[in-house]
């Protein structure tokens, strides 16, 4: 097991590395100069854009820039916001407790949830809560996480006044863009788990345990929801990751302080250092939820533990 | 010998199932339905399947020939009706420039389209076949395009789309690409996946042994068999692309021009949101209705594709 853990720590080291270049690549070298970007192409001249590339070490071979980032990025230093030259990691780290608490929140909801709606679906098929389910599930992914929010502003903070529209003040704050994060989880969550109770009713060990004389509430719960749920676990951990980056969307529509908010600010104001900070502290944490997925999975799953034994 | 049925409870603890009696077969008495229940079933399935597809060529004739759906030109700025309520003349009611909100969206539906059809072309394209070329060769190829595939992974697709699309700038196929890039690592793996277990298939093997090719195989066998998954995921891949797409619209993203596409409108309507709620409404329910249609005939297409879910049903 220990050997396990060490291996896939091994391998998301990497992954990060690879992360780094990508990030490194998307912003530097895709067509789009970096310095046309930020300056005003109809006024530059050549000598504005020539000293602003020394300035930012873009006059360099492909392999020092990058070597000079990946440095500076080891030693905790993202680099300066070319806006008002903040250095970008402290920033990060300021807003990020508020994305935390909107992605914790969140997916409590969506899990939640879509394990309740998803195993009552599959045990009820065809029942009235699998009809209700599955509506959840196809509008869950179908409604644009903008919309959502917006819809819920209108119905919960304008019509009836119960939650603020916007702002970071509080529990009650939190509440509409978790709710509109954690829909949007649910729906995902509830069509795996629903699919997955489905292929594990359909098994024969669970005609084998029906002869035996099980009850049915046993079957279920003990037997065929444990089995289920091991693939929901690998899903389930890339959701979280990918419910961090849906608050970028969500955090704008509320207008809260977190990392979301920063790269949405970044984008409109082409702060490339501030985008490419927050889209690599993310993919670190993406991978290192990805990591815990892995390991989890190994305990969860005995055929997996066996496996790494042997 | 014959098998004596079991007699006994004909409900459930769960109340909605009748026992069928017979030992030695799989009991899935607790779904057994009665005819007619199957029936109507089967018709109400039959009906959202119909209105998906109406709802999906409505939109893709919008966006082909909006100017005989819109009743009115999208830049046209009325001035006596600024800000007026959904209404007999203005379906979706107008905005702040006097704009009738229906035909801004019918319009607005060709980029918002455009974005997704055209981002799961490529990203479909390209990780396919990554994703085939991965699971033929095997080795060295494979663990190369696969580790690649892992790294594209590293970031969460909305993330990555947004990175390409702010390292590109504005533009209709700058975020169609975005868009593209964020789904290549999920069409490599599905397909990767699909080659390697065709290729393994006994018959595959039948054919080398009679001395067939490697290009013949491949062309002939694996890839035809392995087309199935890669269908339902671009049927379902449109839907995605085009939230995404209208994500990055609404951050401010999209495209700069006079007929907003349904992000795009969307965020242009926030600021009026207490106001004048359908600038927002219908932007976002053009897009829900369209990427539910979508989805519902995705899911259709896999369940027909699926064995286990045609055994399951």
């Amino acid at each position: 097991m220990i050997q396990l853990i060490l291996s896939r720590f091994a391998t998301s080291l990497l992954v990060i590395f690879g992360a780094s270049v990508l990030v490194y690549c998307i912003m530097y070298l895709l067509p789009g100069d970096p310095v046309l970007l930020m300056l005003d192409p109809s006024s530059a001249t050549p000598e504005m854009i020539a000293n602003l590339r020394a300035q930012l070490g873009l006059d360099q071979p492909f392999y020092i820039q990058f070597a000079n980032y990946f440095g500076d990025m080891l030693r905790g230093d993202f680099g300066q916001s070319m806006v008002n030259s903040d250095p970008v990691l402290p920033k990060i780290l300021e807003h990020f407790p508020a994305t935390l608490a909107l992605t914790a929140l969140s997916s409590l909801i969506a899990i939640t949830i879509g394990i309740t709606l998803g195993v009552l679906s599959a045990i009820h098929r065809n029942g009235v809560i699998d009809v209700v389910a599955r509506l959840v599930g196809l509008f869950g992914i179908s409604m644009p996480t903008f919309w959502t929010g917006i819809l819920l502003i209108l119905l919960f903070s304008v019509q009836l006044g119960w939650f603020p529209a916007m702002g970071a003040d509080g529990f009650s704050s939190l509440v509409l863009p978790a709710a509109t994060l954690g829909l949007v989880g649910a729906g995902f969550i509830v069509r795996m788990v629903r699919n997955s109770m489905l292929e594990v009713i359909n098994e024969p060990f669970i005609v084998a345990l029906r002869a035996k004389g099980l009850s049915e509430r046993a079957i279920m719960y003990g037997h065929a929801l444990r089995n289920a749920l091991i693939p929901a676990v690998t899903v389930i951990g890339m959701l979280i990751g990918d419910l961090l980056a849906g608050t970028v969307v969500v955090e704008t529509v509320f207008s809260r302080q977190g990392i979301g908010r920063i790269i949405a600010d970044a984008l409109m104001a082409k702060d490339l250092p501030v985008v490419q900070g927050v889209v690599f502290f993310t993919s670190i944490i993406y991978v290192v939820l990805n990591l815990l997925v892995d390991i989890s999975y190994s305990y969860i799953d005995p055929r997996v533990r066996r496996a790494v034994r042997t | 010998m014959s098998m004596k049925p079991l007699t006994g409870h004909k409900k459930t603890w769960a109340g909605n199932a009748r026992s069928t009696g017979i030992v030695g077969k799989a009991r899935l008495w607790r779904w057994n339905r009665l005819p007619w229940q199957r029936r109507v079933s089967s018709a109400v399935s039959q009906l959202f399947l119909y209105t998906a597809l109406l709802i999906v060529i409505f939109t893709v004739a919008c966006a082909i020939v909006p100017g005989w759906i819109a009743p009115y030109d999208p830049t046209q700025m009325m001035t006596d009706a600024i800000l007026q309520s959904p209404s007999a003349s203005h379906l979706f009611g107008t905005d702040y420039f006097g704009r009738d909100i229906f035909s801004v969206v019918v319009h607005g539906s060709r980029d918002s389209l455009l974005i997704g059809f055209a981002s799961v072309l490529v990203g479909g394209l390209v990780g396919s076949a990554l994703g085939i070329l991965a699971g033929y060769a095997g080795g060295l190829v494979d663990t190369v395009t696969m580790r690649a595939v892992d790294i594209l992974m590293a970031l969460p697709g909305v993330l990555l789309a947004l990175s390409v699309a702010a390292a590109l700038g504005p533009g209709l196929l700058n975020i169609a690409l975005a868009v593209a890039v964020a789904s290549i690592p999920g069409y490599a793996r599905v397909m990767r996946g699909q080659v390697m277990s065709v290729k393994n298939l006994p018959f595959i093997t039948a054919t080398r042994s009679l001395g067939g090719s490697n290009a013949r195989i491949f062309w002939k066998h694996v890839l035809p068999h392995s087309l199935s998954p890669l269908l339902v995921m671009a049927t379902l891949g449109v839907g995605t692309s085009i939230l995404t797409g209208s994500g990055l619209s609404f951050l401010g993203l999209g495209v700069l021009k006079e007929i907003p596409d349904w992000g795009a409108l969307l965020s242009q309507g926030r600021g009026y949101l207490t106001v004048a709620w359908w600038i927002c409404t219908f932007p976002g329910l053009a897009i829900t209705l369209f990427v539910l249609a979508v989805n519902l005939i995705g899911d259709d297409i896999r369940d027909r594709l699926d064995p286990k879910v045609k055994g399951a049903a």
